[in-house]
Order: C-alpha cells, then structure tokens, then sequence
C-alpha cells in the first residue's frame, strides 16, 4: 500500500478590497487559520481573483510543495473555476481546492457586528480545512456531443439560428406549431426602422431555409417529450410529425403574443378600437379606412398595469405607422399619447423627429397614470379623455380610430416547455437566462439555449442578434464534439451492495442499473448520464455508494467541525 | 452572556446557496448563528448528516433547497421533503426537540425570503435553549 502523503494546505483569505476586510478582521482569520492542523501556508490578498491574487496561489503551490489549495472570499458560484483554474495551471488536481465563503454569506451579512462576523469567518475556514484534508484528486468525464440541434419554434429567431448553424455544418431539426415558417412576422406590414416590407424579409427567409438542405422542417408539429442531456438529448415530435430525433443541443425560440387589451378602453365593445397588431393586418390587406382623426394611446397594459415591464417595440411600432398613415391620410390628425417614449439606441430618436416634423403630434401625459382616462363613443366618434399635464387640464379628443399599443406577453403554453426542458421562466414570465450579463442567452442546464422574444420583448434586428448568439454558443460543444462535466458521479462498493436496486429507484435519469458481477446483482452508475446530484448516495442505507467530491467523509468533516 | 445558538444549514447549490448569495447581494442583514455547508441538491442530506450534527452539538439545522417543481434535479426536494418528516419523527424519539429541523425552499432570488427564515428559526432555537444533544 502508498504512504498517505503527507498534507500541506494553503490558505488564502481575500479582503476582497473592503468587501471583506472592511467588516471583519481579515488578519485575525489569517492567524487563526495558522493554527489549524496541515496548514502550511497563509496569505492575505487584496484581491484572490485580481491577476496578482492568481499568482500568488500559483506561486505558493511550487514553492511550498501546497497540495490542497483552500480561498476564502466571494462564492464558489462565480469564482470557483477560476480558483481551480489557477490549481491546475501550478500542476495541482483541481478538486484539491476549496472555496470559503466569508463575503456573500458572511461579512456582506453581518455587517454591523464585526466580531460575530470574524469569528463565524474563523468556523468557516475550519470546515474547509477539514474538508479539504479528504479532498481526493479526480478525473473530469469526457460525453461526446452530437452534432445537431433542435430549434423548437419558427419565427424571425427560430429560422436565424437554424440558418446559421446549418451554414456552420450542423443538421438542424425545426420544429414549428403552424403550418408556416414565420411567426409574428406573417401578421406585420411594413418594418422600422427600414420601413422594409416584412412580407418580402420573410419569403427571403423561408427561400434560404428551402434551400438548405441540412435544416428540415416540421411544420404543424410540437415537441412531446425531451429526454436526455447535453450532448445527447432525445426528442419525440407530435402532431404532423412524429419523427424521434436525437440532438446535441436545443435552443428555444417560441416567441411571444401580444397581450389582448381585453375590458381596455371598450376595446372588446367598439369595433374602430384596435391593436397594434389588427392595424398591421389592415395596412398590409390596404383595408385602411377615410379616418379623419386617429388616436394611438400607449403602454396599454404595459409599464405597470397589466404587466411590470415596457415592452420594447410598441413606440416605435407605432410611430412607423403614424407616418404610414400621415402619408396615406394626409389631412387626418394623428396623435400618440404616452407616457415617455422610449426610442432607445442611435437611430430611433432620429425616427420621432421625423415623425414630428411630418406633423404626427405627440402628447406626453404624466408617467403613473393610465395614458389615457377615458373613452366613450359619442355621435359616432371616439372621444378619448386625457389629462394634459402641460395645459394643466382635461382634453378630449374626437377620434375615428383608437389603436392601443399593447405590450408583448409570454405565450400561454410557454409553461409547458419549461417543464418540459426543466429550464425556468421568470417573474414576468419569460424564459430565465443563466446570467444576465455572463450567459444572456444560456439556460443554466447546459445544452440549452434561448433566443428572441420568448426571452423577452425584442425587436427583429434584437432577436436576429440573440439567433446568431445562441447558434455560436450551441455550436461550441457540437463543434468540439464533446463536453467535459464534473465528476460529482458516485463510486459503488460492490462488495457492500446488496443489489437492492434502491438507488436505480430514486435516480431521476436513469444513470443506475443492476448489473451481474461475478455471480452477483450490483449497482452500477453511468456517468454520461448521472448529474452527480446525489440522491443515491444518500438513499443507500447499506452505505454502498460513495460521491465523487461529495463524499460522506468529506461532509461529516464540515459537521464535526461547526462546534469546538 | 445570552445563549448563541450553532446552527447548520445544508443548502442546495442551485436555489437556497444561491438565495444566501443573494441575501448577500443586496445586504440583507441575518443572525451570524448559521454556517452553511454547500451541496448540490438537498437530496444529497443523508439522515445521518442531520442525527451527526445533533450528536456534534448542533443547536438546530436547516435544510434549504429549491421550490417544488424547481429541483435542478427534477425530483431531489420532494424526497428531501418526505425524509424530513420521517427525520423529525426519529428525532421526536431521541429527545430532541423536532423543530430543531427546518426545511425551507429557497430560490436563487429569494434573498429576502432566505434571510428572514434564518432569522426566524435562530430565534425560535434561542427560545428553545440549547439542544439536550449538546450537553
Ligand atoms: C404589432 C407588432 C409590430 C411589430 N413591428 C415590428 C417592426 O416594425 N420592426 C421590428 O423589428 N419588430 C417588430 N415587431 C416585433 C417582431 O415581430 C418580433 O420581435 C419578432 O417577430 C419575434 O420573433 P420570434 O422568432 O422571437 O417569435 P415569433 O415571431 O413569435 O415566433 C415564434 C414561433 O414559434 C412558434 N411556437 C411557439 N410555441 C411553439 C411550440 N411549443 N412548438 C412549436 N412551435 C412553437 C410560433 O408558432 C411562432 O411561429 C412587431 C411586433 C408586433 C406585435
Ligand atoms: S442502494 Fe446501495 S445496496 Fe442497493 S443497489 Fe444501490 S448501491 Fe447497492
Ligand atoms: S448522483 Fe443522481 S444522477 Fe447520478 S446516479 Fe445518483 S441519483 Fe442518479
Ligand atoms: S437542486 Fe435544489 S433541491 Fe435539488
């Protein structure tokens, strides 16, 4: 048998600039972590993360022959494959590291009593001490990635990134619920900020597709089921098709609907009020009417009312068709009441100049309120109530045509695909990135991506970019053909199994099984397929089954040392 | 000196970990009485964790994982939700006080929530007193 090595920890307690050190004495852990057993080594650093901070870890390992690396700073959530990275770099196994978080779970916290947050700093370093003392080094599992991807929706975003992975050499499978390529795109005229008609931008598109023999097309078809992970996800299709394909990847495009201003302004009562969207489909059928006054109101629904959020594209949806109808009714009034346009970004200022200057008005009521208070019919107009807060008074307006700006709203079974892809929706019901800055078109399960306005509102340049965004992603690990996860898999020992098949009940993937093994019936895990959350290691009572990196040692070791 | 209570708490990587870093975030102040210890899913807490800690003098412990539905896998919190009944009814029979076990979900965004039942729990274990355990 090896010698056990003899242990040699290093330890690095980060300031984190005043983060840390301005609400707990960083010198006094420094000292006390000193004291711990196999400690051989302490430093404080202004910043572990800064370039200086890496160097120095990488540094100390060589020089004092370190082989278990501990940090104590921020959280493992963001840092630790950073820290590992360093360990790696300086030739060490980089499951010998160990994150310490003393900033967001403790001196952020306690912020106002130092010395319960020094000391509770002082207990956190002893657990990872202990645990870092067990850590054994470990091998990360290589699964091969199939090459082709399930794009599941196709409209704008959809079509954008099946286009650019097919053109990257990927087979792609699209999959769409209606019997046409396009989606909300079908229902529009003319596009902002081009003034480009949309018909014409789609058939561009579905021509591309046509032609592209590596994307195929499910038209009238949904996802049923979705088994599987990275790399090797399978997937069953229902209604017109119901192929089963296998993927190495899935980006969800299903984007959104706008939100029906039902009970809003006599929406559902006078027939000449309208939405955006029923006034896209008559400027496009040239079903426009002689409309001598014409009222668009703003945030119907949106910014606070039906929903939290702007929705991004409605005032400039509206101010491209205020000039559509400026040039086809020239002597009708036109009018945009709102509540703050928002032209975002270098050409849309330019826009509502344009839009003023060829005479649309603008009317600016006070952000907070409904834009408009009332609307009544009255011999046969439309009289639209508005407080004007510069005339510091009520106006009404006679209008032949009310057409309200509602926001975009996720698509009701949005709910079903998130279950069905385990991937979540946020708080205003849209698909929930992995970060926001970091990973904005990332799901957090790996393998799966988002694009367009099932993300959020977007207009079609935003949900073209997203497209192109989430393609390249998806196409790293197909490209590289394999990925690497951790090896958080468990280890059996088979002559403490009973084959009691505990275990494979429990697995929600199917990563364990019962094989034969010189005459016996034992558990045996599949790494591809096992996620390394644990519920087996913990529902074997006959104690067989042993986490990688989680092991019951390396647990209990923390336990053991909470109270001294 | 007033009785401070030690605390475990086992927290899931993708919810309740990630709520205590929230927490953090927006400097949401609780009780210093906890120590957390990261795994990957609340599923992964082995009874024989929490009954290790009681016998280690633990005051209380708490479990934080993700809500139902939410499990990064899939269906790790409603085992962790069966065992902790099973769990409190076992530590009923040993003497100790099964409130001492809190199970809370927790999401990635619930700062609030996770800092306010942290703060709850420490002081219904200082009202309870030390654990018999710890003697
Ligand atoms: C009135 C109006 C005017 C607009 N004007 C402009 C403009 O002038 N300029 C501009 O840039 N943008 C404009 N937009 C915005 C633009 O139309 C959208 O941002 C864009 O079309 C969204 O594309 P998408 O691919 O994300 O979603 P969608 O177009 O919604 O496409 C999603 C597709 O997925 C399908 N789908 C959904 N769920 C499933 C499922 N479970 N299984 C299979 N398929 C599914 C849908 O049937 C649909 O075809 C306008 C929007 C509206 C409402
Ligand atoms: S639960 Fe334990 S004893 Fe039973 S089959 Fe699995 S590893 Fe073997
Ligand atoms: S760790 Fe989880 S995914 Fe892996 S075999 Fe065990 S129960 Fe299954
Ligand atoms: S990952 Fe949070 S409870 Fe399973």
């Amino acid at each position: 048998m090896m010698m056990a090595e003899e242990l040699r920890i290093g330890v690095f307690v980060c300031d984190c600039g005043t983060n840390i050190a301005g609400f707990l004495d960083v010198p006094e852990v420094c000292e006390y972590a000193k004291t711990l057993p196999d400690v051989v080594y302490v430093k404080e650093n202004m910043y572990t993360c800064s370039n200086a901070g890496i160097q120095e870890i990488m540094d100390a390992i060589p020089k004092y022959r370190l082989n278990r690396v501990v940090v104590a700073s921020c959280t493992p959530r963001t840092h630790e494959p950073l820290f590992r990275k360093a360990c790696e770099d300086a030739g060490l196994n980089k499951f010998l590291f160990e994150f310490v978080n003393i900033r967001d779970q403790c001196s952020w916290v306690h912020q106002k009593e130092r010395e319960k947050a020094t000391e509770k700093a002082k207990d956190l370093v002893r657990m990872g001490v202990a645990r870092a003392r067990l850590l054994e080094p470990l091998e990360e599992i290589e699964i091969p990635v199939e090459k082709s991807s399930l794009i599941i929706g196709g409209g704008v975003a959809g079509m954008t990134a099946a286009l650019s992975l097919a053109e990257q050499g990927f087979e792609v499978h699209l999959v769409e619920r209606e019997c046409t390529l396009g989606g909300l795109l079908n229902g529009i005229n003319e596009l902002y900020p081009s003034d480009r008609d949309a018909g014409a931008l789609l058939d561009e598109m579905r021509e591309k597709i046509e032609g592209e023999k590596r994307v195929h097309v499910y038209l009238e078809s949904e996802v049923d089921h979705v088994d599987g992970y990275i790399g090797n996800f399978s997937v069953k299709l229902k209604g017109k098709s119901r192929d089963e394909l296998k993927v190495g990847t899935i980006i969800v495009a299903t984007g959104a609907q706008p939100y029906e201003p039902m009970y809003m302004y006599n929406y559902d009562e006078y027939e000449n009020v309208i939405t955006q969207y029923e006034l896209e489909r008559m400027l496009k059928e040239k079903k426009t009417g002689n409309w001598q006054k014409i009222v668009f109101i703003q945030c119907v629904g949106g910014r606070g009312e039906r929903v939290r959020y702007c929705s991004r594209i409605c005032c400039m949806n509206s101010i491209k068709n205020a000039r559509l109808l400026r040039k086809l009714l020239p002597d009708a009034e036109i009018y945009i009441i709102h509540r703050g346009m928002q032209t975002y970004g270098t050409v849309y200022e330019e826009y509502v100049r344009k839009a003023r200057e060829e005479g649309v008005r603008f009317v600016r009521v006070k952000d907070g309120i409904p834009t408009a208070s009332s609307l009544e019919k009255r011999n046969g107009k439309l009289a639209v109530g508005f407080y004007h807060p510069g005339l510091r008074r009520k106006l009404e307006i006679d209008a032949d045509l009310v057409v309200l700006a509602t926001p975009l709203i996720q698509r009701e079974d949005a709910k079903r695909i998130s279950q069905l892809l385990k991937v979540p929706l946020g708080q205003d019901g849209f698909f929930f990135e992995a970060h926001v800055k970091l990973r904005p078109v990332d799901f957090a399960t790996d393998g799966i991506f988002m694009a367009g306005s099932c993300r959020a509102p977007a207009d079609i340049n935003e949900c073209m970019m997203q497209a192109m965004a989430a393609a390249s992603r998806a196409a790293i690990p197909m490209a590289k053909g394999y990925v690497k996860t951790e090896p958080y898999t468990p280890t059996i020992d088979e002559e403490r199994c009973m084959g009691c098949g505990v275990c494979v009940e429990v697995c929600p993937y199917g990563a364990m099984h019962l094989v034969e093994k010189n005459g016996r019936r034992v558990a045996e895990n599949i790494p591809a397929a096992c996620k390394g959350c644990g519920a087996c290691g913990s529902s074997c009572v006959h104690r067989a089954i042993s986490m990688g990196h989680f092991r019951d040692e390396q647990i209990m070791a923390q336990i053991d040392e909470v109270v001294t | 000196m007033s009785f401070e209570p030690k605390i475990v708490a086992f927290l899931c990587n993708w919810c309740a970990y990630a709520g205590a870093d929230m927490a953090g975030t927006s400097r949401i102040k609780y009780p210093a009485n906890v120590v957390p210890i990261r795994v990957m899913c609340s599923g992964r807490v082995d009874p024989e964790f929490v009954l290790d800690a009681f016998e280690k003098g633990a005051d209380g412990v708490f479990i934080g994982g993700c809500h139902p539905g939410d499990c990064h896998y899939v269906s790790g919190n409603y085992r962790t939700r069966k065992r902790v009944i099973m769990m409190k009814k076992l530590l009923q029979e040993m003497g100790i006080n099964p409130a001492r076990l809190r199970l809370e979900w927790v999401s990635a965004t619930e700062g609030k929530k996770f800092a306010t039942v942290i703060e709850e729990f420490v002081n219904e274990i200082k009202e309870l007193g030390p654990s018999p355990e710890g003697e």
